[in-house]
């Protein structure tokens, strides 16, 4: 068993570096054990505005032409990643489930999934690190 | 003894995280700790040669330098780094440039991680 690293997401998605910056540090993990003996595992879990980066049919390669963090978040869960997302947060921001990225577009076999706050409290307990983006 | 990784993600100018996350990373490799400092985002632009030191101006280069000299480990991520037209022969000396995987395997392996600013 290696070590794990939760990646907490809270920005909301473009003219934000933060998110991006999570989730290519996050996609570094898969690689990490190059460096130590050991393999590093990412978990994400956005909250407060972050949640909004999960939200589907984002558009910024039309609007601001870059890769969508849409796509960053399908090939992450096309790698298996574990990634939580907020239920009280979607909440707030009246976001329904049906508004969350598919996973299943990219052929990945796990999706978001939407936890309560409790619960990501208890993975930043349980896990190695935090890292707060 | 511990190990210490501390992610800086602010600019040189436009708040005083940068100040902070040097001054915490000298007074912690002073007590003997072993310290990871990694530059990411906004803060590679720390990692530039040709700073001038005006007085209106936050100027940490000779703080930057004297990390390496106290046996911290200073880093700037490349792609961060190369998004903003710096390149590793514009990179001050003494401090070393690599991608996100080489921090991740630094933060796995620390007592604790602290993330400084962000954008």
């Amino acid at each position: 068993m290696g070590k794990e690293i939760l990646f907490v997401v809270s920005r909301p998605p473009y003219k934000s570096e933060n998110p991006k910056l999570a989730i290519t540090h996050a996609m570094a993990c898969y690689v990490a054990d190059i460096h130590i003996d050991e393999e590093v595992e990412p978990i994400m879990a956005f909250v407060a505005d972050g949640v909004l980066n999960c939200i589907k049919n984002q558009r910024s390669e039309a609007f601001y032409g870059i890769i969508s963090t849409e796509q960053h978040i399908k090939n992450q869960l096309a790698s298996d990643m574990k990634m939580f997302v907020c239920k009280e947060d979607l909440q707030r921001l009246e976001i329904k489930e049906e508004r969350l990225i598919d996973g299943k577009d990219m052929g990945a076999e796990v999706d978001l999934e939407m936890v309560g706050f409790e619960e990501i409290l208890k993975e930043m307990e349980r896990c190695d690190q935090v890292m707060f983006f | 003894m511990a190990t210490l990784s501390i992610g800086l993600f602010s600019s040189l100018v436009g708040s005083m995280n940068s100040d902070f996350a040097l001054k915490l990373a000298e007074a912690a490799a002073n007590k003997g700790h072993t310290v990871n400092l990694w530059f990411s985002g906004n803060a590679t632009t720390l990692a530039r040669k040709g700073q001038k030191s005006f007085k209106d101006y936050s100027y940490l280069i000779e703080k930057i330098t004297a990390l390496p000299e106290k046996g911290v480990s200073v880093a700037v991520c490349e792609a961060c780094a190369a998004a903003r037209g710096i390149h590793k022969a514009e990179v001050i000396e003494g401090i070393t440039v690599h991608s996100m995987d080489w921090y991740v395997a630094k933060a796995a392996q620390s007592d604790r991680v602290l993330h400084i600013g962000g954008e």
